[in-house]
C-alpha cells in the first residue's frame, strides 16, 4: 500500500462535514436543523442564566463576574460550534488555527491595555500634589 | 506501475495537482480546497480581524468606565430589561438566519426569502431599540460628550449597531441577488459569507451584554 492510498484509507474525508454544513446537494435537513435548534436552545440556557445571575443569591457576590465571563465565554463557543460551524474536521483546522491566533491579540489587546492602565493609575501621584507640584515649578 | 506513472508521483507526491473535490480540506492534502473553503476562510479572517478592531473598544471602554467627570456613571444610566429584550431579538435574528442557510442548501427559494425577512425583522427591531436606548440617554444629557466613559460606551455600542445596519443594507442586496440571479455557485458563497457576519455580529453582542450592560448595571 503506498503512502497516499493509507492517508486515503485513513482519512474519509468525505464524511468530514460539519453539522449544519452543506452537502453535497443533499436534501436532508433535519441534522441541519437539529445543530441550530440545539444551538439556540444552550444560547437561550447561557443569555437566561447570566441576566438572572447578578439578581439572585445563588452565587457569592465577588464570585458573579467571573461567573458572568465564563457564561459568555460558553456562549461564545455555542455560536462559533453551532453557528458558525467550527469545527475539528479537517477542512477547518485553518480557520480553527487564525481563530486561535485572534483569541490570542484580542486577550493582549483587553488584558494588556487594563494592566498598563492600573499600573498607571496606581503609580499616579494624587491630583492635589500634582497641581502643587507644577505651581512649585513656576 | 508503468514508468509514467512512476515519475508523475514521485513529481507530485501528494497529488496537488489532482484534485479531488471532495478530498481537499485545504492543506494541501488532495490538491487545492474547494472555493467554497478558500472564501470561508477568507472571510474568517476578515471576522476575526473585526474582532481584533472590537477588542480595542472593549480595552478602551474597560479603562474608561469609571472616567465620568463627574456625569451619570453606569449603574445610574443602563436599563437591563432592555438589553435582556435586545439580546432576544438578535439571537432570533440569528436563528433565523441559519434557518435561512438551511434553505439555500435545500435550494428552496419561497422558505429562503421568508427566513430571511424575518430575520430581517428581528435586527431591525433591535437597531430601533438600540437608537432608541441612545436618543433617551442624549435627552438625559448623557450624549457622547458628556464624559470619558460615555464616549468609550457610545463608540463601542454604537460601532456594533453599525455593523448591524450594514448586515441589514447585505441582506436586502443578499435577498435581491438569490431573487434575481438564483443559487449560483458565486452567490452561495456570498450567501455563507453573510451568514457567518450575522452570526459574528452575535457573538460580539455576547461579549457587550456582558461586559457593558451586566457589569456595567451592578452598583
Amino acid at each position: 500500500m503506498s503512502e497516499t492510498e493509507r492517508r486515503a484509507s485513513a482519512e474519509p474525508l468525505e464524511t468530514d462535514l460539519a453539522p449544519g454544513d452543506e452537502g453535497d446537494g443533499s436534501t436532508d435537513l433535519l441534522p441541519g436543523l437539529r445543530g441550530y435548534l440545539i444551538g439556540l436552545g444552550l444560547a437561550v440556557l447561557l443569555t437566561v442564566a447570566s441576566f438572572t445571575l447578578p439578581g439572585t443569591s445563588l452565587i457569592w457576590g465577588p464570585g458573579i463576574p467571573v461567573a458572568l465571563i465564563v457564561l459568555a465565554i460558553a456562549q461564545m463557543g455555542v455560536h462559533l460550534v453551532f453557528f458558525l460551524h467550527l469545527t475539528t474536521a479537517p477542512d477547518n483546522t485553518n480557520n480553527v488555527l487564525a481563530l486561535a491566533f485572534g483569541v490570542l491579540i484580542v486577550a493582549l489587546v483587553i488584558f494588556g491595555s487594563l494592566w498598563i492602565m492600573s499600573n498607571l493609575n496606581a503609580n499616579m501621584m494624587p491630583d492635589a500634589a500634582m497641581s502643587g507640584m507644577s505651581m512649585h515649578g513656576m | 506501475m508503468t514508468s509514467a506513472e512512476i515519475t508523475a508521483q514521485s513529481a507530485d507526491p501528494h497529488h496537488l495537482g489532482h484534485g479531488d473535490h471532495k478530498r481537499a480540506p485545504g492543506r494541501g492534502v488532495g490538491g487545492p480546497a474547494s472555493k467554497r473553503i478558500v472564501v470561508g476562510y477568507g472571510f474568517w479572517i476578515f471576522l476575526l480581524s473585526d474582532i481584533v478592531m472590537f477588542s480595542g473598544f472593549f480595552a478602551a471602554y474597560a479603562v474608561l468606565h469609571d472616567a465620568t467627570a463627574g456625569g451619570p456613571t453606569s449603574a445610574q444610566l443602563f436599563d437591563v430589561r432592555n438589553t435582556a429584550i435586545e439580546t432576544a431579538l438578535l439571537l432570533a435574528s440569528s436563528f433565523a438566519c441559519g434557518l435561512a442557510s438551511l434553505a439555500v442548501d435545500a435550494r428552496k427559494p419561497i422558505w429562503v426569502h421568508a427566513a430571511l425577512a424575518v430575520t430581517f425583522v428581528f435586527g431591525f427591531a433591535f437597531v430601533g431599540l438600540e437608537a432608541r436606548e441612545f436618543a433617551d440617554l442624549v435627552a438625559r444629557g448623557a450624549g457622547p460628550s458628556r464624559s470619558a466613559f460615555l464616549s468609550a460606551f457610545f463608540t463601542l455600542v454604537g460601532c456594533h449597531g453599525l455593523h448591524v445596519s450594514a448586515g441589514l443594507l447585505w441582506m436586502l442586496t443578499m435577498s435581491a441577488q438569490l431573487f434575481a440571479k438564483g443559487f449560483r455557485a458565486d452567490i452561495l458563497r456570498r450567501f455563507l459569507c453573510f451568514s457567518l457576519f450575522w452570526h459574528a455580529l452575535d457573538i460580539i453582542w455576547v461579549a457587550i451584554f456582558t461586559l457593558v450592560y451586566l457589569f456595567g448595571a451592578k452598583p
